[in-house]
């Protein structure tokens, strides 16, 4: 089981969307994949017509006292399963910080789950907390989305030192240009150059699209309901990236590597 | 199967249960509405078994399903459970029938050998499906469950159609909304909760259920009172089943154990005529004793080779002196020599003597009603006592310096007793028979490796002569065949040493009751 992130510190430059889009891809390649919706606002939950709420919260889920298993839900996407958002997720630092080894507690958690599951994705709240520090700990890939801005690309800098920093386990990272505006000179120069100049950089870039911001109406991935369009095939480039990256192994019941 | 699925079959015989359909849709209220779930999807559905259901009888179910150009193979346990699927490289499937050694390696070969053995998988069922699919949505137009409505049209071993089963498949997370759209669907008309699987129903279109192997001699139930002549006309009858059901797999050298079976059919007949002869109409037994000589002695050669090639893996294994690959020659030579003894085997099992003997001995068989005594129970009684003596008789005359021979007679001897107790076993408590027979069938496994490791080192002399009159042995393949007789030797030592305990277990007081005891049938 592989644990994939979507994370930054900044919030609406388009982690959920991403998260959403990736686990669509990697199940439609035939992997059995659990998204879990760690922001309180719930966004991932709502695309995917779920209920924001976990019954004793996120207190019960990180505490043991209810295993996550119980709390997932299925997607309308066959083999894509959920682990909704809960408001009290906005407390889970409180939570953590009461936990042993709070930085390790997530992938704990999701140990059990290796089994049923091939690929986890971790929708990310905006910040830097206990929370994050766990996310990054447990994942094997950071997916960190950049508005195409030299601030971005220092925020990236300092997430590559603090990750660094890791005794043991260090996920990869691999960022990628969303929000995409070509008719601006400074997005269209980085994302020309620093894909050449830096191997954590992707070479997919998402656009930004009002088809992406239809997918809260549409209540679906837009891979999924729009997949001609350009934004799906950067999210497509985007997942044959990660998947690379990740080193997935092939879907159960094919032959060969990815 | 998923969790919390539930199954549905429509009473509609013709299929369409369209009427069934449009009121399930109209269920829909305020918190539940109904989707279509995209497009049908097509599927060519084979079921696979050995001829004798091994799979069916470990509680599991092989099916080939090929769906647009995609196949793979999927195997399930008795709750619907997968055990194991593999998904056939450019969707080429196998030549049906076929071994499960000849399988493409992985998860169902691995699971599907053991329980099959030296028996081939057969198609046993087809059928092609269309499934659509409807989603039940909830207030939020979430999808909470998915139901598959399954029409499948039987194309073997019967054309047929199925009523249409409809699959409820709860998403994860929504089981209580989706057990109450379980229940609304099981309480509309024409809705029935109870269903054979679709390889039942399919068997069931042609008259047929899995599990079903025709001429078990042994199945036979007679009842103590009953005229023997009749009894033994219908285990006759059933061992004459077993003898055509058997044919065409022999015919098509599907694997070795249709003629294995079709050849244990010939024996227990040949034995009962010699043993229970008399009680049949006069001169019955005499007549056909001979006819039935000749269909065993025809089907011999043939089963001596197989028995060869079967073993020669191990065979090869054991060469200690020699390398395995010097006894290559032997084996093409063993496969040349079967090929030319099972085309004997084919023309006489084609011709009219045997289509002749099949016809004439049925129709003898079915009129024995003339014949009133003795009892089953009596005749069962004197001839298990009889074998019985004949076998302690026979054992006890032999000593150190016995030929084989006398080894090999005492083997017949208790073959005899071992079919009588088994064809008349239906008479007995199957507990006490199995303690009766236990002491002869350890004698029975001792006396058969001692002769089949005599037959088979005389058979290895004569092909190494053959094979060095056909020049068709180099001296390296005669030396290893030389190691192979050898340990053969050794087989027959070894078997030899336990025969005086087998045989004293066999003798002793406690075996002697047992014996005894299934020669004294209650007659109630």
């Amino acid at each position: 089981m592989k644990i994939l992130a979507t994370y930054n510190i900044k919030g609406g430059v388009g982690k959920t969307a991403t998260a959403v889009n990736i686990g669509y891809l990697a199940v439609r390649d035939g992997y059995r994949v659990l998204l879990w919706d760690l922001d309180p606002q719930g966004a991932a939950s709502f695309l995917f017509r779920i209920k924001p709420r976990v019954k004793g919260g996120g207190k019960a889920l990180i505490r043991g006292r209810r295993a996550l298993d119980d709390a997932i839900k299925g997607t309308d996407f066959d083999g894509l399963d959920l682990l909704p958002a809960d408001f009290t997720y906005r407390n889970l630092d409180l939570v953590l910080d009461a936990a042993k080894q709070p930085a390790k507690r997530l992938a704990s958690l999701l140990a059990p789950l290796r089994a049923e599951y091939d690929i986890v994705v971790l929708d990310c709240p905006p910040s830097i907390s206990l929370l994050s520090e766990s996310v990054l700990h447990a994942a094997d890939l950071l997916l960190v989305p950049l508005i195409p801005t030299t601030l971005s690309v220092r925020t990236l800098d300092q997430l590559t030192e603090f990750v660094a920093g890791f005794n043991g386990h260090q996920p990869d990272i691999l960022a990628f240009f969303s929000m995409l505006d070509r008719r601006k000179k400074l997005h269209a120069d980085i994302v020309r150059d620093l894909p050449a100049q830096r191997q954590d950089v992707a070479t997919a870039a998402i656009p930004a699209l009002s088809v992406i911001e239809q997918m809260s109406v549409r209540r679906a991935p837009v891979t999924a309901f729009a997949p001609r369009t350009a934004a799906a095939r950067q999210y497509r480039e985007l997942w044959r990236e990660a998947r690379e990256r990740a080193r997935l192994k092939a879907p159960p019941g094919q032959a060969g590597t990815a | 199967m998923a969790p919390g699925q539930r199954e549905f079959v429509l009473a509609d015989a013709t299929g369409a249960g369209s009427d069934v359909l449009r009121a399930l849709t109209a269920t829909g209220h305020d918190s539940l509405a109904w989707a279509n779930g995209g497009a049908v999807r097509s599927r060519r559905c084979t079921w696979l078994d050995t001829f004798d259901w091994r799979l069916y009888r470990a509680g599991l179910t092989l099916e080939q399903v090929v769906s647009g150009s995609q196949a793979e193979l999927v195997l399930t346990g008795r709750d619907g459970a997968v055990v194991a699927t593999e998904r056939l490289p450019g969707g080429r499937k196998p030549s049906w029938p076929s071994l499960a050694a000849e399988l493409p390696a992985g998860p169902v070969q691995a699971a599907l050998e053991p329980v099959t053995g030296l028996r081939a998988l057969i198609p046993v069922a087809r059928a092609t499906s269309k499934v659509a699919e409807l989603q039940a949505l909830n207030s939020d137009a979430k999808t909470i469950a998915r139901l598959a409505v399954d029409r499948v049209a039987v194309t073997f071993p019967a054309r047929t159609s199925l009523p249409a089963r409809l699959t409820l498949i709860p998403v994860r997370g929504y089981q209580a909304q989706a057990d109450k759209v379980g229940r609304a669907i099981g309480d509309l008309p024409g809705v029935s909760a109870d269903r054979d699987s679709v390889l039942e129903a399919a068997l069931a279109a042609a008259g047929g259920r899995p599990g079903e192997v025709p001429g078990k001699a042994s199945g036979i139930h007679l009842t103590p009172g009953m005229p023997a002549a009749r009894a033994l006309s219908q285990i006759l009858i059933a061992l004459l089943d077993a003898m055509e059901a058997n044919l065409p797999g022999t015919l098509r050298d599907i694997d070795t154990e249709f003629l294995h079976d079709l050849r244990v059919a010939v024996r227990w007949t040949r034995s009962a005529l010699k043993l229970c002869g008399d009680a049949l109409p006069r001169g019955l037994a005499r007549q056909y004793a001979a006819e039935f000589r000749w269909l065993g002695d025809l089907t011999t050669p043939t089963r001596d080779f197989d028995v060869f090639l079967l073993g020669y893996p191990a065979m090869a294994a054991s060469l200690v002196g020699a390398e395995p690959d010097e006894l290559i020659p032997f084996r093409d030579h063993l496969t040349r020599s079967r090929a030319v003894a099972y085309r004997r085997l084919t023309a006489g099992l084609r011709s009219a003597r045997f289509a002749r003997l099949r016809t004439n001995w049925r129709a003898a068989l079915t009129d024995t009603r003339s014949v009133r005594r003795p009892t089953v129970a009596q005749l069962a009684d004197a001839k298990i006592a009889a074998a019985h003596r004949k076998a302690l008789h026979g054992g006890s005359r032999i000593t150190p310096a016995s030929p084989p021979e006398s080894l090999h007679d005492l083997r017949k001897r208790c073959k005899e007793l071992r079919y009588l107790v088994e064809m008349f076993g239906s008479l007995h408590d199957p507990a006490q028979r199995w303690q009766a027979v236990r002491e002869l069938k350890a004698l029975q496994d001792c006396l058969g490796e001692y002769q089949d490791a005599d037959v088979q080192r005389a058979e290895i002399r004569a092909f190494a002569a053959q094979m060095m009159a056909e020049r068709a042995a180099p001296a390296e393949t005669l030396l290893a065949m030389g190691e192979i007789a050898a340990s053969l030797a050794e087989a027959m030592a070894a078997a030899r040493a336990q025969f005086d305990s087998r045989f004293a277990d066999f003798a002793g007081p406690a075996s002697r009751r047992r014996m005894a005891a299934l020669a004294r049938t209650d007659p109630s």
